[in-house]
């Protein structure tokens, strides 16, 4: 029999204004085992310790349970503290009476019960609990990111600049991600490409950065310290070394049809192509679905005025395979799609556009050469109304709930340069609110209004309507004059919702990294850890964890890379004790487990076995602790229950059960 | 049925098998039974015919671990469950000398409706538009052979053999019934109407553990029934919801590794519909993974134990 100590702590008042903790001591005595029950304002500090590790001393324990907070706040704590008086640590068991709850129940007395029930299931477990220890794995000393934008970018630099080897996987042709799609930025209004490209560059030339551009993450598998990942580079048809980056491929290129993916599809390109002029790497990629010679096999004509023979069609896909020691996602955003907006007509009149794409349309590169132009005649726009919230805030399922957080401020960039540079032009801004919390924004917004005379009302547009003359009608409501408007514009710009890069639900599958009902990944505490993923060794950098301006981006980028920096610079790393192990007499070797296993950690093999006497030479699964993370997939999946997880063992799990339902 | 016991004995004669499995002759027509036959001379009671609807693969587990080959007798529908088991390394194949037979669907005498059956005739050589002859206690009957064939046949997997190193005799067609129409019929009822139908079925569950005991997917060394490791050994049988929980256990252990060999409700001697779980399953794992056959190969992924990204995700809840 066990020797258990129970130690109930009151958190404050955030257990025990809910948790009648005497009560919870009181019933503890009652189990069978417990020897000693006590309950303290705060078990976690130096005193509460104390209280544990004399009794452990006094009352000679031989298992604990700690009812407290979440396991994921201190569990780490107690088993430390048993672990220094001579107790295994893994003989420590939280019951969570926090967050699951005093913290979700109001009433105390039902509180109390299901504390005391939490507390049963605890004891329960901690009677079949068995003393583990922990083994130790290497580090790789390499760190991936997925995805070039600023945060990638911004991360790469700064762990490559702590002597650590990154790798950047970027699935479009060049690194620059979407700042390289703006045109100036707020609240500086300096030009994006002027600031970012120093950035690509000073990324292209460091000895400790390898770019992988028109590529992508194919596979992951490993943990911690010990990722192995394939990268599949897409087929350029291009060969990197040969390139000059002349550009006239591009020149003689004759399919030119396929819409520009850089410019939003506002104009075309050719089928070989960079997608921008400062492009890195300045070695254009051959879209195969458009290129007649690789559809037809006739044309070549990019291979023959190519004068460093660089073209090469018969390059094929190639998958490199690279180990790592740490991931960081920077997968970015797209502006959501607009087809359930049938109300703005966004699709219908060319001078609907996103914002995006005014972005676009008021670049020097972009397709009408920066000049504010209308799309369907190019005349100049002298009304523009833009329309904020565009699947923001959304309380419906045709967009996003969640605020997009930029576009306050690039509607407010983009009014103002639009009336700086065409004065005769009239803004008008349709929002519910303007939210500029942010270093020099609000005082940004306010000159938007007062030096620039930008119109701000305060309402929704319900409908822009085409007009025969080529104009837009705008019916909106002024909620501060409580009116109705009809405007004539020519042109409207809708601030669209952002959402995550369409590759994050693939890729944090591969990663097993939790994404939420938006799509953003999940951070492994939203306040204390917002940087890291709840997956070990996975890191988050940029909007992939929610919508974020580009100074908090790269400071966000800088904190992922200071979390993977601090990994790298160990030489080993703890391993998870609680692994799979198979018993050996109830293994069909069946090979099941093994399937599912996601880090191929199990394998057979033929050995004899004395079952009750006996003896037969069978195939047996055999787990290697190393590599299992004892994530229990194959615990489930063994018919025979002959896989195990130590630590959560079936007999545990369903002792913890049992004790619920007593 | 003459030519398989030659081809038997010659196999054995020659030694290039050191047994037969096979089915033995009963006492009477219809009680044929799975036997090892370790001589030319015990192939006498040997036995093929409507009644043979044993699944014998299972009992190559035991096969494997005996010295030489043994030569096994499989039915198409066997074939598949033999492939599961080899996939899951349970039977060695090279010690399986396996003999495809035809089979012209197989009779259950329970679907027989006369009282003091005393022999069935026409069995032998059966073809399903023809009648069989029952001499009863009370004078003789007819019943039409597709009347007395087992559920399984009506839903026949089909006529080739997916393992094999010979193939002896015809096979015919039996095919005439939807093999979903009962799940569906089960799956329109309310949630009152299932508890109600699977109460009554499975409250005549006797726990003999026949249906366990001959399924080809329970093969495990130690059945967690049986097994004093999880305390649920003394449990499963003491109260009508486990006795529930035994079966729906027993549904999610096979899931996805059935073949719906239909072996369970064959030997239910209380006539519990067992196959229908099974189906249930099967018919899930189709509609969200794509038609997936156990058994029918040994390289195919099986749904339940492959993970890809495109997976459907019932009841998770995510963007």
């Amino acid at each position: 029999m066990r020797r258990i100590g129970v130690f109930v702590c009151h958190c404050g008042s955030n257990i025990a204004a809910t948790v009648d903790v005497k009560k919870v001591v009181e019933m503890a005595l009652l189990e069978q085992g417990v020897v000693h029950a006590e309950d303290y304002p705060y078990m976690c500090s130096e005193a509460g310790q104390s209280h544990i590790a004399e009794a452990i001393r006094e009352k000679q324990l031989d298992g604990i349970v700690v009812c407290s907070c979440s396991p994921r706040m201190h569990e780490a704590t107690f088993r430390k503290c048993a672990e220094k008086n001579g107790l295994n640590p893994y003989l420590v068991e939280i019951a969570n009476i926090r967050e699951h709850c005093s913290w979700i129940h109001k009433d105390m007395q039902e509180a109390t019960e299901k504390a005391v029930i939490l507390m049963r299931a605890a004891v329960a477990k901690v009677h079949l609990n068995a003393p583990l220890k922990a083994g130790e794995s290497a580090v790789t000393k390499r760190a991936l990111v997925i995805g070039g934008g600023i945060a990638g970018i911004q991360t790469a630099l700064d762990i490559a600049d702590a002597g650590y080897h990154v790798d950047i996987v970027e699935k479009e042709p060049s690194i620059g991600g979407r700042m390289s799609q703006l045109d100036k930025t707020f609240p500086t209004l300096d030009c994006s490409a002027c600031i970012l490209t120093p950035k690509m560059v000073e990324a292209a030339s460091h000895e400790n950065i390898t770019i992988h551009t028109w590529s992508e993450v194919e596979k992951v598998s490993g943990f911690v310290g010990n990722f192995t990942v394939d990268i599949r580079k897409k087929a350029r048809y291009v060969n990197m070394d040969k390139c000059t980056g002349c550009g006239i491929c591009q020149e003689k290129c004759p399919s030119k049809k396929p819409l520009n993916e850089f410019n939003r599809g506002l104009n075309n390109r050719s089928a070989i192509y960079t997608p921008f002029a400062q492009a890195i790497p300045n070695v254009p990629v051959i879209d195969a679905a458009a290129c007649i010679k690789l559809k037809t096999g006739k044309c070549g004509i990019c291979e023959k005025f190519c004068q460093a023979g660089a073209i090469d069609y018969a390059q094929t896909d190639e998958i490199i395979t690279q180990q790592y020691g740490a991931i960081v996602v920077a997968t970015g955003f797209d502006t959501i799609k607009l087809d359930k907006y049938g109300e703005y007509a966004y699709g219908e009149s060319k001078d609907v556009i996103t914002s995006l794409e005014l972005e676009r349309i008021m670049n020097a590169a972009g397709p009408t050469k920066g000049h504010l132009e209308r799309l369907s005649d190019g005349k100049a726009p002298k009304e523009i109304v833009f329309i904020q919230c565009v699947g923001s805030r959304c309380s419906d399922d045709r967009g996003k709930p969640y605020c997009s957080k930029i576009c306050c401020m690039y509607t407010a960039k983009h009014a103002m340069l639009i009336r700086d540079k065409y004065p005769d032009t009239n803004v008008t801004v349709f929002y519910i609110d303007v939210r500029t919390p942010g270093k020099n924004f609000d005082e940004f917004y306010r000159r938007a209004v007062e030096d620039y005379g930008v119109n701000y009302v305060k309402g929704q547009v319900g409908k822009v309507a085409p007009q025969s003359d080529g104009s837009l009608l705008v019916h909106g409501v002024d909620l501060l004059e409580n009116k109705q408007i009809l405007k004539k514009a020519d042109m409207v710009v809708l601030a669209t919702a952002i959402e995550p890069n369409s590759d994050v639900r693939k890729i944090a599958t591969m990663l097993t990294a939790s994404i939420d009902t938006n799509n953003f990944l999940t951070e492994a505490h939203p306040k204390l850890r917002p940087v890291e993923s709840p997956t070990a060794g996975v890191f988050l950098s940029g909007v992939c964890q929610g919508p974020k301006d580009i100074p908090e981006t790269v400071a966000q980028a800088g904190a992922a890379a200071v979390k993977v920096i601090g990994l790298l610079a160990k030489d080993k790393l703890k391993t998870n004790p609680c692994t799979a192990k198979a018993d050996e007499l109830r293994c069909n070797g069946c090979s099941q487990c093994a399937g599912v296993c996601p880090y191929g950690a199990i394998s057979y093999e033929t050995r004899q076995v004395n079952d009750h006497g006996i003896r037969e030479d069978r195939r047996i699964a055999v787990v290697n602790s190393a590599l299992c993370q004892g994530c229990g997939a194959c615990t489930v999946t063994c018919p025979s229950g002959a896989m195990d997880l130590q630590g959560f063992s079936n007999r545990q799990i369903i002792a913890e059960v049992d004790a619920i339902c007593r | 049925m003459q030519e398989l016991m030659e081809r038997a004995k010659e196999l054995l004669a020659s030694g290039e098998v050191a047994r037969v499995l096979g089915w033995k002759k009963g006492e009477n027509d219809w009680d044929v039974e799975p036997r090892f036959f370790e001589s030319v001379d015990s192939l006498q009671d040997f036995v093929y015919d409507g009644f043979c609807g044993a699944n014998l693969s299972k009992y190559m587990i035991e096969a494997g671990k005996k010295e030489g080959k043994t030569l096994v007798f499989l039915k198409p529908c066997d074939s598949y469950s033999y492939n599961q088991l080899l996939r899951e390394h349970r039977v060695d194949r090279e010690k399986a000398y396996i003999i495809g037979v035809g089979c012209k669907g197989k009779l259950s005498i329970s679907k027989i409706p006369f009282d003091g059956i005393v022999s069935v005739q026409g069995a032998s050589y059966p073809d399903v538009s023809e009648n069989l002859t029952v001499q009863t206690l009370y004078g003789t009957q007819t019943v039409a052979y597709k009347d007395a064939m087992l559920e399984r046949c009506h839903v026949c997997k089909g006529k080739e053999h997916v393992v094999y190193d010979e193939l002896l005799g015809e096979s015919t067609d039996t095919v005439d019934a939807d093999r979903f129409a009962e799940v569906q019929r089960i799956e329109a009822m309310s949630p009152e109407e299932k508890f109600a139908f699977f109460q009554k079925e499975l409250s005549k569950c006797i726990r003999c553990n026949a249906c366990r005991n001959v399924c080809p997917a329970c093969s495990c060394r130690k059945c967690v029934f049986d097994s004093t490791a999880f305390n649920s050994d003394q449990k499963a049988n003491t109260t009508s919801f486990e006795e529930k929980m035994f079966h729906i256990i027993r549904a999610f252990h096979v899931a996805g590794r059935c073949t719906d060999c239909g072996e369970c409700s064959r030997v239910c001697p209380q006539g519990i519909p067992l196959h229908l779980f099974n189906r249930k399953f099967i018919k899930d794992i189709n509609n969200l993974y794509g038609a997936y056959q156990a058994g029918s190969d040994l390289e195919t992924k099986a749904p339940l134990t492959n993970f890809t990204l495109d997976d459907a995700e019932p009841g998770v809840g995510r963007g």
